[in-house]
């Protein structure tokens, strides 16, 4: 009689979701499905806006990596404006780009994921959290606070506003950056150098490879944009996706036809859509984004330290990792690799000129803008009528093409760890923590955002209560 | 003294508003000191303690079944609710989808032209309502907290008001939208 393990919601992700374990006769796990449980439908009720109001609309999407949003949103526009950004512009939307990559993962690694780690999988779950981090390590916990700030600083500098800045219009951006924000952004890099620093070096030596295997590890395709020679890219570039071991599948695709490689399932108990590779079709044309994706499609960082943390991570494990958990080892890395970029663009005599946007009205039709968020490649794509009204809007987002990658990620952790029956709170939390990894962002996924209480039912196949696990 | 009991939720919105909570930065660690994080998206603690909560901080606006279950749970359970941000306070962005009907809305985006196998999600998922709704048009709200979303200061003065047991004084760009 087949029974099934209910986790809702998954806490300590940003948005709403749950998972169904399915178990055999035998108490084993057979299958498991992550649900993502809310829409708001921004591809329906962008239609009829203008594209002037597209960044600042669709940043609405998420509040965690709104630049995401409002870049994706403005490259896009670009397109239909059909100008050329000022190359101060580009520095600029490149600068903001790389301070939301290193808050966004610090949320991610010091709020959210590291209290499994540094507290314990199988802690109390009333204090294994920021505040029980807090607690426990102060120091790496302030540390890790500080880091975020000094991400968001940089939006703010920008911006003027942490979240949702009104700043990267069409065309370009409506402020230059001020010699005194690039002193505090220089002045302040040191500390969050020195933070990645101490981490990357703590993580290293609590997890060898063999204990990065905890979350399980599957092969599968890899995405990112790649600059030339293969650099590790964020902003432009070119699509790339690789094998389970690094041989090329896809190289130099022009991100603006993605549709001819990427096309979306769906399925009738998630609101989150499947993008896969479309010669391979569904479900086997899975490939994965984010930090670990972009790891493993890039040749090298292009930043000396960060290329020699690459080389260290490659010599320990192989070209392409296919560990869930080294999601977090590429995340520091990345946030490493971010910092010393900063530099690079301050260090950059273009940084402070004034001339930051290209004025022009609607001279195309139909625009993409894309560009790799904190979690993965994010696309925007616009068909506007001669009036710059949207006439149709699709986005596809970073954390949706890893679904097929957190599903397959929940089952295989599932696996691991539930035999016969038998289950705890600290197994559950083991699950809850392989969709952690991939830093899921469900508001921009739907479109969406939520969270219940977690009670775990499990139930005979005609749906009997056999018994109840409470997270509490 | 006993530490303040507080929950969050997060319904129809962007995380931004629970983003911006988190930009108080180090503050927060003081505040731990005064008050204490139940249920929470930050936390593992999934359901609204039976011995209730102090103060609720809800995040977004109704748009779904579940949204509607646990606004009023936390409503029984709180001792004060504030609706924190523009959507939970006027449904702002989510709301724009008023108007259209959720199944249309559902087949424009996971139908045959939009997907290639064209499934629905009508399974374990929560329906949608037909209109998306700020959160004082399904129970009784406290205090309103205005921005897109509300600055951090804002929050942090709102907060320590409470813990000071003193009224909110919100005025001039505290009550700004947007």
């Amino acid at each position: 009689m087949e029974k099934q393990i209910h986790i809702e919601p998954v806490t300590r992700i940003e948005g709403h979701a749950k998972i169904t374990v399915f178990l055999d006769d035998a108490g084993d796990v057979r299958d498991a499905q992550f649900h993502v449980t809310e829409l708001r439908g921004f591809e329906k009720f962008c239609e009829g806006r203008t594209l002037w109001e597209m960044p600042g609309l669709t940043a609405r999407i998420c509040g965690i990596c709104p630049v995401s949003h409002i870049l994706a949103s403005a490259k896009a526009c670009d397109e239909i404006l059909a100008v050329r950004v000022p190359e101060t512009a580009v520095l600029l939307r490149r600068l903001m780009n790389l301070g939301q990559m290193v808050q966004s993962h610090a949320l991610s690694f010091y709020y959210l994921s590291a209290p499994d780690f540094l507290l314990g999988w199988d802690a109390d779950p009333a204090t294994r959290n920021v505040v029980g981090l807090v607690a426990e390590n102060p120091e790496l916990a302030r540390k890790g606070i500080r880091l975020r700030a000094f991400g968001q600083g940089i939006i703010d500098r920008l911006g003027g506003k942490r979240i949702h800045p009104a700043w990267a219009v069409p065309g370009g951006v409506n402020r230059s950056l001020a010699a005194e924000d690039r002193r505090w952004i220089l002045d302040n890099l040191p500390e969050a150098m020195d933070t990645i620093r101490t981490t990357l070096d703590l993580f290293r030596r609590s997890f060898d490879c063999e204990a990065r295997g905890m979350l399980g590890e599957f092969t599968s395709m890899y995405m990112g944009l790649v600059g030339p020679d293969g650099r590790w890219e964020h902003y432009d570039g070119l699509i790339r996706i690789v094998d389970q071991d690094g041989s090329i599948v896809v190289e130099g695709h022009d991100p603006s036809r993605y549709f001819d490689i990427i096309v979306e399932a769906s399925a009738p108990w998630t609101y989150l859509k499947f993008p896969h590779y479309e010669p391979m079709g569904f479900p086997d044309g899975m490939y994965r984004v984010g930090p670990l994706g972009r790891v493993n499609v890039c040749e090298s960082f292009g930043t000396p330290e960060a290329d020699a943390e690459l080389e260290a991570f490659r010599a320990e494990a192989s070209r392409c990792s296919g560990k869930v958990f080294d999601y977090h080892y590429t995340r520091l890395l990345e946030i490493l690799a971010s910092l010393e970029r900063i530099r690079r663009l301050l260090d950059d005599g273009r940084i402070l000129s004034p001339r930051v946007r290209a004025e022009a009205g609607v001279n195309q039709l139909e625009g993409v803008g894309i560009h790799e968020a904190p979690r993965g490649t994010l696309i925007h794509h616009y068909q506007v009528d001669e009036n710059g009204l949207i006439e149709r809007a699709n986005f596809i987002v970073s954390t949706g093409h890893n679904n097929l990658g957190m599903n397959r990620a929940v089952a295989e952790i599932a696996k691991m760890y539930i035999h016969k029956g038998n289950v705890t709170e600290g197994m559950l939390n083991r699950i809850e923590g392989g969709i952690r990894a991939y830093d899921p962002c469900l508001s921009c996924s739907v479109h969406a955002v939520g969270q219940m209480p977690i009670v775990l039912h499990v139930v005979d196949a005609e749906g009997r209560l056999l018994r109840t696990v409470s997270k509490e | 003294m006993d530490k303040v009991r507080v929950a969050t939720v997060w319904f129809s919105g962007c995380a931004g508003c629970h983003m911006s909570l988190l930009d108080i930065d180090e503050t927060l660690i003081d505040l731990l000191d005064r008050i204490q994080f139940f249920n929470s998206p930050l936390t593992d603690l999934k359901s609204f303690p039976e011995d209730g909560v102090d103060v609720t901080l809800i995040e977004g606006a109704i748009a779904n079944e579940e949204h509607l279950e646990i606004a009023r749970r936390a409503r029984e359970k709180s001792g004060i609710v504030i609706a924190m941000g523009d959507c939970a306070v006027t449904g702002n962005v989510p709301a724009l989808r008023n108007g259209m009907s959720p199944d249309r809305m559902i087949e424009a985006i996971y139908g045959t032209e939009a997907t290639t196998n064209g499934a629905l999600p009508y399974e374990v998922v929560p329906r949608l309502l037909d209109r998306v709704r700020p959160v004082h048009e399904v129970i009784p709200v406290d205090y309103f907290l205005h921005g897109c979303p509300p600055p951090p200061g804002l929050i942090a003065k709102a907060i320590l008001a409470l813990l000071d047991g003193v009224e909110p004084q919100l005025s001039g760009q505290d009550l700004k939208f947007g």
